[in-house]
């Protein structure tokens, strides 16, 4: 397939005849994934302040060892290693960093944002040689698929959380049902996270993209549509589940810590 | 708008060229084409230009505009900053012929290369099938390339790395994903889209995409949904295993003729 008489141009890295700001949308990217990675590894390494009354942060949900109300009891788990710090977020956490990382949407964004490959359409690069996805390391972001069945399980979990973030504990030990603002903050979480997730390629794929006569399996036809809609904005579904996931954790924390109050709305 | 605005035309061949500037005369309502039409009818009749329908449907006026890639035809003065020079040079990606044409064939051997279409035996006897709208409906869409290799232009694996010897570009999976999800089609191009036409070295920038004047959703509709095939078949052990017990699951024509 070579091509007879290609003309080889050399373009340095960051040269283009573009002019608009096209380094503008890699250095929000740069910026955006880096605040945000900050902020969760701070969060996840606290391991405290991540519960307030019915409350739990994404970032620590399902807390399967951890506090009294851990799944699995309190402490950590017997086979986890004495030397390595523990909280209960480091037990959760890689499923979404998985299935974030190897997302169609972001792998593009942080091939152009960290690894310049390339830095933006019409844009030199700084390396010659290229592998793509094509070998390995990154022939293992073929893996999204199995981090995609897991994330599914979380929003379902995170889901769970909304329903027992509705019921509110008395002084006098009454259980009530309730709506705070970290009620709303907790369901604002999940209904991204659905829209991300459920409009992920890998499962678009399952739902029907697979399939060449969808019109055969009208259950499958209607599912195809539902995540091919959600699909058509992936990017958007993504900063907008990871910057609130972000805030909830947050919200979360400060009320836990005392610096704010959790406003109710109901109760 | 101006009266006149300055444009910056790459002028020459495979070996050598520079940039010269024309001035055009320029009213409301311009597109690129037509500035470079009259600079070629009144300043340099030797100017090469191809074009075609002046209508975006030919794919013939691909170019680089302001570093770009765009068909000159679509691309309206008013959209573009006239204090400074217009620039306007050809396709990076494919060899220079002469001015702004290009040598595209190698675009059109390789989509030699991709597996025929090769439908099941007819419906009905009078030798015609029967679709379902549901079924089209997702190809259609890759229907509406006009083969203007934008795409293939932008394609860093193709503008930077010149990896054409492996990878097959943008252009030639959208051809191929109208094949692969056509509801009659039999063949299965997976493992040549893996091996011979490389799509494992797409790294979905999406500037495919970005650049398509026919809106066609390259990366999301065609690309990914071939990788995903292709991990179906080549990589996700649960689905290879999937595959082999329930042979049909792919719903490919040949299971039911």
């Amino acid at each position: 397939m070579r091509q007879a008489a290609a003309v080889a141009k050399e373009v340095r890295f960051g040269e283009t005849a573009r002019r608009d700001a096209w380094w503008a949308s890699p250095l929000a990217v740069f910026l955006g994934l880096c605040a945000f990675v900050v902020y969760t590894t701070w969060a996840a390494l606290q391991g405290d302040h991540y519960r307030f009354g019915p409350y739990v942060s994404p970032f620590y949900s399902p807390e399967l060892w951890g506090s009294s109300g851990a799944w699995f009891g309190p402490g950590r788990p017997a086979w986890y290693p004495r030397w390595l710090f523990f909280s209960p977020a480091l037990l959760v956490l890689w499923v979404p960093a998985g299935f974030r990382l190897t997302c169609y949407y972001l792998r593009g964004a942080y091939y152009k944002a960290f690894w310049a490959d390339p830095p933006a359409c019409a844009v030199g690069e700084p390396r010659k040689h290229y592998w793509g996805e094509n070998f390995l390391p990154l022939l293992i972001q073929n893996i999204h698929r199995y981090f995609m069945y897991l994330a599914v399980v979380l929003v379902l979990i995170l889901a769970k959380d909304v329903w027992d973030g509705l019921w509110f504990t008395s002084p006098s030990g009454a259980v009530r049902f309730g709506v705070g603002v970290g009620t709303l903050m907790l369901a604002t979480d999940v209904s991204l996270l659905v829209g991300y997730t459920f409009g992920c390629h890998s499962l678009r794929h399952l739902c029907g993209g697979r399939v060449d006569r969808i019109s055969e399996c009208p259950l499958r036809g209607g599912l195809y549509r539902c995540s091919s809609a959600l699909n058509g904005r992936h990017n958007a579904w993504f900063w907008a589940s990871l910057t609130w996931v972000g805030f909830t954790d947050l919200y979360i924390r400060l009320c836990a810590m005392g610096v704010i109050s959790d406003w109710r709305i109901l109760f | 708008m101006n009266s006149s605005a300055t444009f910056r035309i790459w002028r020459g061949d495979a070996q050598a060229g520079e940039f010269r500037d024309y001035q055009a005369e320029i009213s409301e309502g311009m597109v690129v084409l037509d500035a470079v039409h009259q600079i070629q009818a009144r300043q340099a009749n030797d100017l090469a230009v191809r074009w075609n329908c002046k209508a975006g449907k030919c794919g013939s006026c691909s170019a680089e505009i302001n570093g770009y890639p765009r068909l000159m035809c679509m691309t309206r003065l008013n959209d573009l900053p006239l204090d400074r020079p217009v620039m306007i040079q050809p396709l990076h990606t494919f060899a220079v012929l002469k001015d702004l044409v290009t040598d595209v064939s190698w675009n059109f051997r390789v989509k030699k290369t991709v597996k025929r279409f090769a439908p099941r035996p007819a419906d009905a006897p009078d030798g015609t099938w029967r679709m379902a709208q549901a079924d089209v409906e997702r190809i259609q869409e890759f229907r509406k390339c006009i083969e203007c290799f934008l795409c293939q232009d932008v394609c860093h694996v193709l503008r930077n790395h010149q990896l054409m010897d492996q990878f097959a570009g943008p252009r030639n999976y959208v051809y191929a994903a109208s094949l692969e999800m056509h509801p009659l089609d039999t063949q299965n191009r997976l493992a040549d889209l893996k091996d011979r036409h490389g799509i494992g070295y797409c790294n979905i920038t999406k500037c495919c995409t970005k650049v398509c004047p026919e809106e066609i959703h390259i990366t999301d509709n065609a690309i990914i949904p071939l990788k995903e095939r292709v991990v179906d078949e080549h990589y996700d052990p649960l689905a290879m295993l999937l595959g082999r017990l329930f042979s049909g699951s792919r719903n490919k024509a040949n299971t039911r003729a």
